[in-house]
């Protein structure tokens, strides 16, 4: 039983979005789905997986902890619980503009961990914050000063001294803001990114991006600036940004035109010349009044191996070389069944949905999030896909999840759904992948899922 | 729906808002017209030019507009327009009468959005952030030619009181309707009066006028952009 376990992960472990079965593992959140400050807007893993963190729109950092399971007699790896909790942002109100400032959480990104602590940048549409959480499980006892209360003693009565000792308690979970970031930007934050430098990171919003130290906050370089000096001439705004995972000067970022830049920070202070164009020719028979609002691009990561990035647009997800700027090489089509429905998710603006896309650890797979709680993978080796919706019902832990399907047009199979059954309410618009694991966490509006692949 | 200054809209309330504001036709819902299953028509229908125009009027509407948003639906609209008028010679746009309730600047209050066409309502951003109390990021020398400012000498931004000298509206409403023939607001399907706008002039729709803008349809059509400002401001001066 073991070793067919160990050559199991050993030929499908790595990859095979499709080999894996995928398990209904958790679900976190209220079950109806009312209240609009849990909305989750931004879910991610840490450096190791360990830990979990999402934000929401009531500006809440949520961080859940991977229990330290023994792997090998267990029958799935760790669940995930509640580590810390925190008001990461607040409301604010811009007295100069006449304008409240939304603490909905854009974008939180993780520090490697360098100490006991982990550290971990959250940011709303303004102002970015670096948090500091530290566990505490011992408090120190015996002060000569203080009594056990904390009430001081008169230091008369101190007639001997002692050393204070160490003792175990019922462990804490500290979160405080080491700095913030804070007015800098003008228009709303969409991305954070950290160098792999580890000492700097990238801020940007629609028009503007920003490169600050982790460690200064009242200053920052302005490294890419697209505004025209007639704001009446804006026909494009930054919409995703990214450093590259190995080189500390590189960049991207991506348009609404549906255009990514990736830009060497060492060829000049202001990077408005790219050093490169990543741009796909429009396809003339799919032309259409809508051509540009679905080619704006909602998301793009690198892969791990730092040689791809992936973009993803409305109805696509496509893998670029770095190497190869006039198109991608591989492109995978998420929903193209809404090809022929532009119309009316233009009237109702799921046009404008901004989809996140994300890669497996070994950049075999990626994922990425659909409507009516339905989320896809693409297997890059095997060109296979998967369509599986995170739902509470039918959902018992360790039952695999049934693949779905979407029937575009024609007569419906039984278990298909029809285009025009979807709800396009229910969007998953943030997933994220365990850096090492086949763990996934998919968030639907106010719940988070997470998914195993079947262990034995 | 008028907002306050500074009033956070709920959740429920903006989708309740949405469903106002795009009340239009909606023939091209019906999943059994031709115009939906097959690939979009040459030539765009107005509903769907009328349909872009109020996404941007709401767009505009908003405290804070979705830049994103906001661009990708003018562009959207030009395409439109383009298409649905090649050919016909689009009318000047004369400068608008400076109508002393416009010109109030964006500090004033939320509603000055309204008022605002999308060029000055950045425009204004573009002022703010120059006068931001913030510590300036350190912006590098160039590209030459570039000022961060860009902003009419007329800084408008302090001062709260009286009329401007239109540096708020001239260029930014010429800049954006220059290219969009307006003669589309004289057609019924433009049915501002769920907002407590003025109501449509009652002289017909406008297959019967001639293409170009005269006095009283650009009247209208600022009155339709200004809408709830001219009848919640006391009139000022001169108007």
């Amino acid at each position: 039983m073991f070793l067919k376990f160990s050559l199991r992960s050993v030929f499908y472990g790595a990859g095979g979005g499709n080999d894996i079965q995928w398990c209904f593992s958790q679900v976190k959140g209220a079950v109806d789905d009312d209240v609009a400050e849990d909305i989750i807007s931004t879910v991610e893993f840490n450096h190791s997986g360990e830990l979990l963190a999402t934000g929401d729109k009531g500006g809440r950092v949520v961080i859940f902890q991977q229990e330290q399971e023994n792997k090998i007699q267990s029958h799935s790896r760790g669940e995930y619980n509640v580590y810390s909790t925190f008001q990461s942002h607040e409301p604010e109100f811009d007295y100069l503009k006449s304008l409240e400032i939304e603490e909905k959480i854009n974008k939180i990104r993780w520090l490697p961990q360098k100490n006991a602590a982990q550290f971990l940048l959250s940011t709303n549409d303004k102002t970015i914050k670096l948090w500091k959480i530290s566990e505490r499980d011992k408090r120190p006892e015996g002060y000569n000063l203080k009594e056990e209360d904390g009430r001081y003693r008169d230091p008369t009565t101190v007639t001997t001294l002692r050393v204070p000792v160490f003792r175990p308690m019922d462990l804490m979970v500290e979160a405080s803001p080491r700095r913030i970031f804070a007015n800098a930007h003008t228009y709303h934050i969409n991305s954070i990114s950290i160098n792999s430098d580890y000492e700097t990171y990238l801020s940007a919003d629609d028009l503007r991006i920003n490169l600050w130290h982790l460690e200064i906050t009242d200053r920052s370089f302005n490294i890419v600036d697209i505004k025209p000096a007639n704001m009446e001439e804006l026909t494009e705004v930054i919409t995703a940004a990214e450093f590259h995972p190995n080189s500390c000067n590189t960049f991207v970022y991506s348009s609404s035109k549906g255009t990514i830049r990736l830009c060497d920070m060492r060829a000049s202070a202001l990077c408005d010349r790219h050093s490169k164009l990543f741009e796909e020719p429009e396809d003339p028979s799919n032309r259409s009044f809508f051509s540009e609002i679905i080619s704006s691009i909602s998301d793009v990561k690198f892969s791990h191996s730092g040689r791809y990035m992936m973009t993803r647009d409305y109805l696509s997800v496509k893998i670029w070389d770095l190497n190869m700027e006039n198109r991608p090489v591989e492109t995978y089509q998420v929903h193209e069944y809404l090809r022929s429905k532009l119309c009316s998710l233009y009237e109702n603006d799921c046009i404008f949905d901004k989809f996140e896309c994300c890669w497996n650890g070994s950049d075999s797979v990626v994922m990425t999030g659909s409507y009516n709680n339905f989320f896809r993978m693409f297997d890059r080796n095997t060109k296979r896909d998967i369509t599986l919706e995170a739902s509470r019902e039918n959902n018992k832990p360790r039952t695999v999840l049934k693949p779905r399907k979407v029937c575009a047009s024609g007569k419906r199979k039984k278990d298909e759904i029809s285009v025009d059954s979807l709800d396009f309410n229910k969007k998953i618009l943030h997933t994220a992948w365990h850096p090492k694991e086949n763990i996934i966490a998919v968030a639907t509006t106010n719940n988070l899922y997470i998914f195993q692949d079947k262990v034995n | 729906m008028m907002l306050s200054k500074g009033l956070k809209r709920k959740r429920e309330e903006e989708e309740e808002e949405e469903k106002e504001a795009l009340a239009v036709d909606t023939w091209w819902l019906d999943p059994g017209h031709p115009a939906v299953a097959q690939a979009p028509p040459a030539v765009a229908s107005s509903s769907l030019f009328d349909l872009s125009v109020l996404k941007l009027h709401h767009s505009l509407r908003q405290s804070e507009p979705d830049l994103r948003h906001l661009v990708l639906v003018v562009n959207t609209l030009r395409r439109i327009q383009a298409s649905m008028a090649p050919t016909a010679a689009l009318p000047p746009v004369p400068s608008p009468p400076t109508a002393p309730g416009i010109a109030d600047n964006l500090l004033a209050s939320s509603d000055a959005a309204l008022s605002a066409s999308m060029a000055s309502l950045l425009e204004d951003l573009s002022h703010i952030e120059g006068l931001s109390q913030a510590p300036q990021p350190l912006v590098d020398e160039g590209p030459p030619g570039r000022p961060t400012g860009g902003a009419p000498p007329s800084l408008g931004a302090l001062d709260l009181l009286g009329p401007a000298t239109g540096c708020l509206l001239d260029d930014g409403l010429e800049g954006l309707f220059e290219d969009i023939d307006t003669s589309m607001y004289d057609s019924e399907l433009w049915a501002p009066a769920s907002e407590g706008h003025k109501s449509s002039p009652e002289d017909g729709p406008g297959k019967e006028e001639a293409p170009e803008l005269d006095e009283a349809e650009l009247d209208y059509l600022m009155d339709v952009l200004v809408g709830t400002q001219a009848l919640e401001r006391p009139p000022g001066p001169g108007r």
